[in-house]
């Protein structure tokens, strides 16, 4: 890890470098909640603040890049919100038929608009947003070999990154405290576990398609309750461990594009977390262009969601040590719509709802946006969980209905 | 761009009839093909842009962004833009493919999400940017994506012009026609006027300030676009076009686009 960060600042560019580029963020955020609180730790709003700073330079007339991003966040309430991170700090070299990265870096892969279930590289930074879209830095080499039939990424993964997780004054939070000093490994590398990662993908005619596998470290923990943590007087449990686990993943992400329609696909087969299970999305959003002869934009979104895992969180059922999952999209529907304004203050409106088919509740998530003069943007967000019966991940959420204002300024 | 698209209207003229017989259809056509003959051969370019936004009460908004433009043989230009600014889409980046025929290929590339995502084709018709360009307006125009009619000889600006008006094939076109004035010297348009869908005037596009580039290209530095119903205008400012830059195909590929700053 030192040595690669070493050798990427080495290749830093002297004397006959173009100049470099700041670039970023700051932004101020307020969350009021509807309901009192669940949990007699957490509050009933919140005020943070938070930054990203980049720094860009370019040589080579740009087939040589070196990028430099941090994050960073004080949070009023939760400690464990209150972090920062070095999102990215690498070198990129370009050549004809190859690129490579090494560094910290981000990767993105699919294609779904309610979950990605495909997006494997990067841990997910869960305090940041509750939808997963937010991710730390992760340590790679990427080897991109680009040829006819399509491109070929080879990656590295020398260290892994554990995922962040709300603090008991966080909200929303799980039900059961999770203790993120301690988690547990199923190698005994740890965090110097080497995990690697390959892809192919192209783009053919309306289609663009990928094929990934990955084996390592699960991004996505299963949590255990260690014996300790059990009250046998009072039957509580005090708290849970992560467990991330070795596994091999194979996934596929499919688009294509006919018109006004965009139809998707993610799905995965997994093994190493107890029995081989998969996940599967899949669906479409069609664009209404100009609707009425205005320059307004109005698209539909349906999603249906499959997980072969049991959501077992919520169970009653759980013995000491055993390994359970949270995934509560077994069997749900998303719905929704995306409007874009295409005004000079580039105004967007998107709301989802995710419907449980097995009758296990509904969430809705709104986010709307508009840029004020040339360098704010003042954005709305909103959350609602309603109809959540007990036996579910989403129960701890249940209180937690919520919305949240954040002004940001770019530079 | 090739030749072979006139071949049909040369054959014609080598009989008698011809002579007589150039249908004010065929005449369109012919500097529609005459005019892209001596657009194409640039091989490649870049540039910047400028555009200023301004809305019926006079607020304005400005839009920086820097393009690199790759001719094709045989096909649609490949452009790669960056945006600059504003400054919350600084780093945003849009390859397009255009095709002579059947739809662009558009992929956006988001540097926060290090997201690439398609973009449905049939969006021509938007507004760029929040502009008064739609995308069907700034990307290449290529000549088989209309048909065309001659209309008169005439004279704008104190030059000879042609004017004719073209016809969008593709119906997700905002425009049922547009009528051209173009110069008689260097085969340049002038003036573009744009109409809706229900054939009512919807915009009028001025070029100034053409400039030539390697000793036959020439290009405006200087578009206005005004729309008649909203009051709205975009002022669009090009410079620093710089040709022959050595760009290749690679340049225009979905992990230059991830590489776009």
């Amino acid at each position: 890890m030192k040595t690669l960060l070493i050798a990427v600042i080495g290749l830093l560019p002297l004397a006959n470098s173009q100049a470099g580029e700041w670039r970023g963020y700051v932004e101020l955020e307020g969350t009021a909640f509807f309901e009192d609180p669940a949990f007699p730790e957490q509050s009933n709003s919140d005020l943070s603040i938070a930054a990203e700073p980049e720094y860009l330079q370019e040589w080579n007339d740009g087939d040589d890049i070196f990028t430099f991003k941090a994050f960073g966040r004080i949070d009023q309430r939760d400690n464990n919100r209150t972090h920062g991170d070095l999102r990215e700090l690498s070198w990129i070299h370009a050549a004809d038929d190859w690129e490579v990265l090494a560094g910290v870096g981000k990767v993105f892969w699919g294609v779904t608009e309610a979950v990605h279930l495909v997006d494997i590289i990067n841990q997910t930074d869960l305090v940041e947003s509750f939808d997963g879209e937010e991710k730390l830095g992760q340590p790679m080499i990427d080897l991109s070999l680009i040829r006819d039939w399509g491109v070929v990424d080879l990656f590295v993964l020398p260290w892994f990154r554990e995922r962040t997780f709300p603090s008991e004054d966080g909200r929303p939070r799980f039900a059961i405290p999770i203790d993120t000093d301690d988690p547990l490994y199923e190698s005994s590398a740890e965090q110097h576990h080497v995990d690697f990662a390959a892809r192919w993908s192209n783009s053919i005619d309306e289609w663009d398609i990928g094929l990934s596998y990955f084996y390592g470290t699960s991004r996505e923990p299963r949590f255990v309750i260690l014996p300790s943590a059990i009250d046998p007087v009072a039957g509580t449990v005090s708290e849970t461990n992560p467990l991330y686990e070795i596994i091999n993943q194979a996934s596929i992400d499919l688009q294509a594009i006919y018109g006004s329609w965009l139809w998707k696909l993610e799905a995965y087969t997994r093994g190493g977390q107890g029995d081989r299970f998969s996940a599967a999305a899949g669906g479409f959003e069609y664009t209404f262009v100009g609707v009425r002869e205005s320059a307004i934009d109005v698209g539909v979104i349906a999603e249906y969601l499959y997980d072969g895992r049991d959501d077992e969180i919520g169970s009653t059922t759980i013995a000491a040590g055993t390994p359970f999952s949270t995934s509560p999209f077994q069997n749900d529907l998303v719905l929704g719509t995306r409007i874009t304004l295409n005004d000079m203050q580039s105004t967007e409106l998107l709301v989802v709802g995710i419907i449980d088919l097995e009758g296990n509740g509904q969430t809705f998530s709104m986010e709307a946006s508009r840029r004020i003069g040339n360098d704010w943007i003042v954005a709305l967000e909103g959350n609602a969980f309603s109809n959540v019966p007990e036996n579910t991940s989403l129960v701890s959420f249940r209180k937690d209905s919520n919305i949240r204002l954040m002004l940001t300024r770019y530079f | 761009m090739t030749p072979v698209r006139i071949l049909p209207a040369m054959l014609l003229c080598l009989l008698p009839v011809c002579v007589l017989a150039e249908t004010a259809e065929e005449k369109a056509l012919a500097i529609a093909v005459e005019a892209d003959n001596r657009d194409s051969g640039f091989v490649d370019y870049t540039n910047d842009t400028q555009m200023i936004l301004r809305n019926k009460q006079g607020q304005e908004s400005t839009r920086l962004i820097r393009s690199k433009t790759l001719e094709v043989d045989g096909d649609g230009d490949k452009s790669l833009t960056i945006f600059d600014e504003p400054n919350d889409v600084k780093g945003t980046a849009l390859l397009s493919f255009t095709h002579k025929e059947g739809p662009d290929d558009q992929w956006l590339y988001l540097p926060a999400l290090k997201r690439v995502k398609r973009i449905a084709s049939d969006n021509k018709s938007g507004p760029f940017m929040g502009s008064e360009f739609a995308y069907e307006d700034i990307t290449s125009q290529e000549v088989e994506k209309y048909t065309y009619r001659y209309l008169r000889d005439d004279s704008f600006d104190g030059m000879d012009v042609f004017v004719f008006e073209r016809y969008p094939i593709d119906e997700k076109s905002g425009y049922t026609r547009q009528i051209i004035w173009m110069d008689k010297e260097h085969y340049k348009e002038r003036k573009i006027e744009y109409y809706d869908r229900k054939d009512t005037l919807l915009k009028t596009l001025l070029f100034t300030d053409y400039h030539q580039y390697q000793d036959r290209f020439w290009r405006a530095h200087v578009m206005y676009m005004e729309n008649h119903q909203t009051g709205k205008s975009t002022r669009l400012l090009q410079s620093d076009f710089k040709y022959g830059t050595g760009l290749i195909e690679r340049d225009f590929d979905k992990n230059s686009l991830k590489r776009a700053r």
